[in-house]
């Protein structure tokens, strides 16, 4: 029965349980990034109005781009939900395919990001330019190589998904990949409340 | 903390809640973005807006999609959380006082 798709549904979603010691073990080292976002975050807060001269928020801030950034994370936090009610009912394919939708839509949120960094440098405005570019720069560019990193677990669980099949091992992951992928998602809030909204309502009507 | 055998399930996540989860991100999301788009307010009153939706929306997140609450299988994962943040208004707002009291007294606000 090794290798056959047949598998004990309530070992699975028993695997993707909150209170196992693996997934509680997570749980601890997300409270530690949540340690480091807020020293990022008072770090921006400290920084945000010494521009140096430089450019100032509402000079680089795109509010059309950072709405589509964060409607494409929300999406992808209900993409990946629906991919752990598959979970929960045992359908590897139905996962495959949330999974893939979250990832698009993940590449669509960093592509949006690198772009916007892009074009920030390219305007003279890198993270040497000012403090408020330093601190700009720090916290989007740590929420980001998250998103990077996120990125990549999807791609490997679609990997496992297909090789192993859905196995309580690899439930166990996922379950896992889902509460960084949400958690994410919590910090983007926190990021387009603190850093984008504020800065750009500080340069007038857009 | 491990109460549960292999074989206990635990509760199942339902599309309904994503949904209704996502719905409800959704709004607490075009309301700051609508706020600042269309300019409706005074800087301060949006600057509210925003905090409060951002603090309701945290809120939805760790309710739906999270699953944060008080049964047995998320207990220590709350309190876990209510210490984060208790750690991080500490470390947050400690830091910020001193900050602004040590501006005020160089009298370096706004340079």
């Amino acid at each position: 029965m090794a290798s056959s798709p047949s598998y004990d549904l309530n070992r699975v979603r028993a695997a993707a349980r909150a209170d196992t010691e693996v997934n509680f073990g997570f749980w601890a080292y997300l409270m530690s990034d949540v340690v480091l976002f807020s020293m990022l975050f008072l770090a921006y807060v400290n920084l945000s109005q010494r521009f140096a001269g430089g450019p100032t928020p509402a000079d680089i801030f795109s509010l059309h781009g950072v709405f589509l950034e964060t409607m494409a994370l929300l999406a992808s936090s209900l993409t990946f939900g629906l991919a752990m009610v598959s979970l929960h009912q045992g359908r590897k394919n139905h996962i495959i395919g949330w999974l893939l939708a979250t990832a698009v839509l993940g590449i669509y949120f960093l592509w949006h990001e690198v772009s916007e960094f892009v074009h920030i440098i390219h305007e003279g405005a890198s993270f040497t330019r000012s403090g408020f570019l330093s601190a700009y720069f720090g916290l989007v560019g740590t929420h980001g190589a998250h998103v990077f990193f996120g990125l990549i677990w999807i791609a490997t669980m679609i990997a496992q998904l297909a090789v192993k099949g859905l196995t309580p091992p690899v439930a166990s992951r996922l379950a896992r990949l889902s509460l960084f992928w949400h958690f994410l998602d919590l910090v983007w809030i926190c990021v387009f409340s603190t850093v984008y909204l504020p800065g750009i309502l500080a340069g007038g009507s857009s | 903390m491990s109460h549960s055998d292999d074989a206990t399930p635990g509760h199942a996540p339902t599309a309904r809640g994503y949904v209704m989860g996502y719905l409800a991100a959704l709004v607490l999301t075009l309301i700051p973005f609508g706020a600042v788009y269309y300019d409706l307010m005074s800087q301060g009153a949006i600057l509210l807006v925003i905090a409060i939706t951002a603090v309701l929306q945290l809120g939805v997140h760790l309710r739906f999609f999270l699953h944060l609450d008080m049964s047995q299988e998320q207990r220590w994962n709350t309190i876990s959380v209510l210490f984060s943040v208790f750690t991080m208004f500490v470390m947050v707002g400690g830091t910020l006082w001193l900050f602004y009291s040590l501006y005020a007294r160089h009298m370096m606000i706004g340079y």
